[in-house]
């Protein structure tokens, strides 16, 4: 199945090639976890700090469906 | 023990006064609070002789303490009404307290139109007229006071807006390359200054660590734990650094709390090209004077700021932050990074508040006025119709709850008649709450619930629902106040959050300054009395629970991508001040 997954911030380093407004679209075999997406995309679990699946916050034991988008970032903060 | 300047504008004086006993122990907000609360009449007109505006460093300002070169500013506000105190960084502010001065107040008001430039050098301190600078923008009067007293002047200065005493005008200082732009920007404070015709504050002297402390050793102690906890942070020494405060785009757009054209949605088509990432990219790819990891004073080791440079590599304008970038960007529909980044030098230049021009730009699009998206149009009237002072400039400079009545609508993002920062309430509860119950209306600043809600930092509480937003609205508003009153970066929160012995080390650094023994439990108090004056002050103004509440639409407009609506209880918004 189809899935989406977008670095953000230090995380960009592990798709570098990746324009900023897309994420990359992956074909991976159910069952599919956060956990598992990030591993096959090369990104160090421990680097990452927020999930978000759809737009909304999620953890690394979420199970993914064919056409999700899931968002990771490294620690960030600003304001 | 230090002195308060006081600046009378009637008399055109300016004389040294002790310390009062009972402000020993204030700096910062605590201090401009406490002062407008003593002083100022709360029926006070805000552009009247009655009103006064002070500026104070924070406690532990002039000192090597890192990021702890805060000036706060406070008055009345013309825009909301009530207590008001802005603050930012710059270098002014650590020249100050290394002079001994504790806070600066300017009353009264001159009996006929003309600007003054207040001087303050190691000798004393003077008015002297400032005619030949009326309706001068912010660039170049620094640049031409740094000519002719000085380079590395500290300068605290209104543009034409604030001259024209516009509800949202901001007041201005310099970094060290000279650049205004580090403003304290919200309520109208740049007004306040016009109203008093005070064109500059002008601080010469190359003192900056001078502040006295009566226990070096242990002070520097505690310095170096407070330095480790912020390089050990990954937010402060990472993530700010590399991509500056605008790296949150992406993620409250990835959150679909990011407000786009005027508060309709919460995701934007367009953030990944104004994000900090964004930004970053621009500035490998441009050189020149163009840079991240840059420094708004000595001593900051988070470095958040930016040069956003042009095409040629010429500074485009320092620094571009997250919700300035925001605010002059998504909720315009404007995408296109130069743009914003002009706009943004614009607001800096006239002396406008980013924010509240970018949310009164939104609703004057709501109206059709311009154009969501057009850039060059918001350009255009910045720097043609708000700099000039013209019939749509001061609607404009109305501010956003203003610009709202007079088109008609109801999609008005205020409360207290203030606009609302880059955080959706709809999407960001906790924001929401803060928004509803500041003591200066909708600020993100005073009770930044985004920590929790989006960042994970200090915990989570889930965005989406209404439980549990109250209390994180009320402990972060507690601590925020001492925060402001210690001179520190806001930034060092994050750090204060998550790592445990960095709190105590801020208050060894408070006890070995002023040879107190206070503790962690003292500073929740101190606070806690913060917020009871500026809510006695904005009571006696005439606010009550009903101001305590967001804009209708809120609670109907349902907020895309979620379908969610604010639904925050009124009853558990009035329990915010419970303690």
């Amino acid at each position: 199945m189809q899935v989406e997954l977008q670095l953000f911030a230090t995380l960009r380093k592990y798709a570098p090639d990746q324009p900023l407004d897309k994420g990359l679209v992956m074909n991976v075999e159910p069952p599919l976890t956060v956990s598992i997406l990030l591993e096959k995309a090369g990104v160090p679990l421990d680097k990452v700090k927020i999930i978000m699946v759809n737009n909304r916050h999620a953890g690394f034991d979420q199970e993914l469906a064919a056409g999700d988008r899931v968002a990771a970032f490294p620690p960030v903060a600003g304001g | 023990m230090g002195k308060i300047l006081r600046v009378n504008m009637t008399e055109l004086t300016a004389k040294y006064e002790d310390v009062p006993e009972k402000y020993a122990l204030l700096g910062g907000r605590a201090l401009t609070s406490a002062l407008v609360a003593d002083e100022v009449p709360p029926d006070a007109h805000p552009l009247g002789e009655n009103n006064k505006i002070v500026f104070a460093p924070g406690l532990l300002t002039g000192t090597n303490a890192p990021c702890s070169g805060r000036l706060s500013v406070g008055a009345k506000s013309p825009l909301t009404g009530t207590i008001k105190e802005s603050n930012a960084g710059g270098i002014t502010a650590q020249k100050l307290a290394s002079l001994g001065i504790k806070a600066v107040v300017v009353e009264g008001r001159p009996p006929e139109d003309g600007l003054h430039l207040l001087v303050i050098n190691e000798d004393g301190a003077e008015l002297v007229p400032a005619g030949k600078f009326a309706g001068m923008g912010c660039y170049a009067l620094t640049r031409g006071l740094w000519q002719e007293y000085g380079a590395n002047s500290g300068i605290i200065s209104i543009g034409p807006a604030g001259e024209m005493r516009m509800a949202l005008a901001g007041v201005s200082t310099n970094d060290r390359e000279g650049d205004p732009g580090r403003y304290a920007g919200r309520g109208g404070l740049g007004a306040v200054m016009g109203a008093k015709g005070l064109k500059a504050v002008l601080v010469r002297t190359d003192k900056t660590f001078d502040a006295p402390v009566k226990d070096p050793e242990k002070f520097a102690e505690a310095v170096r734990k407070l330095t480790k906890a912020l390089a050990e942070h990954p937010v402060t020494n990472q993530a700010l650094p590399a991509y500056g405060t605008a790296v949150l785009i992406n993620i409250l757009n990835e959150a679909g709390g990011l407000p786009t054209r005027n508060f309709s949605s919460g995701r934007f088509e367009g953030a990944a090209k104004v994000s900090g990432e964004a930004m970053a990219e621009a500035v490998a790819q441009r050189g020149g004077k163009g840079r991240t990891g840059h420094a708004c004073h000595p001593g900051c080791v988070i470095r958040c700021s930016n040069i956003i440079p042009d095409a040629k590599g010429e500074v485009l304008c320092t620094p571009v932050e997250y919700e300035s970038t925001w605010a002059l960007g998504p909720n315009c529909g404007i995408d296109n990074l130069d743009h914003i980044a002009m706009l943004n030098r614009l607001c800096n230049d006239v002396g406008l508040d980013t924010i509240e021009t970018g949310v009164t730009l939104g609703v004057l699009m709501e109206a059709g006025v311009l154009a969501f998206g057009d850039g060059e149009a918001a350009i255009n009237l910045l720097d043609r119709e708000a700099r000039n002072g013209t019939p749509l400039g001061r609607i404009l400079g109305g501010g956003s709850a203003l610009a709202g009545k007079l088109f008609g609508l109801t999609r008005v993002p205020t409360v207290k008649d203030q606009g609302m920062p880059a955080y959706d309430p709809r999407a960001v509860k906790g924001m929401g709450v803060t928004y509803a119950t500041s003591t200066m209306g909708a600020d993100h600043t005073i009770g930044y619930s985004v920590t929790a809600n989006i960042l994970k930092v200090g915990g989570f509480v889930d965005p989406l629902q209404a439980e549990g937003q109250v209390d994180l609205s009320r402990n972060l508003q507690v601590a925020t106040a001492a925060v402001d009153a210690s001179g520190l970066c806001l930034f060092t929160a994050f750090a204060l959050l998550d790592i445990d012995y960095a709190l105590p080390s801020v208050v060894d650094m408070i006890n070995a300054q002023y040879g107190t023994s206070l503790t962690v439990d003292d500073v929740f108090n101190y606070g806690k009395e913060i917020l009871k004056t500026e809510r006695a002050f904005n009571a006696a103004a005439g606010f009550t629970a009903a101001h305590d509440r967001l804009p209708e639409f809120m609670k109907l407009e349902k907020l895309p991508p979620h379908q969610v609506t604010f639904d925050v209880p009124n009853e558990e918004l009035d329990t915010v001040f419970n303690f």
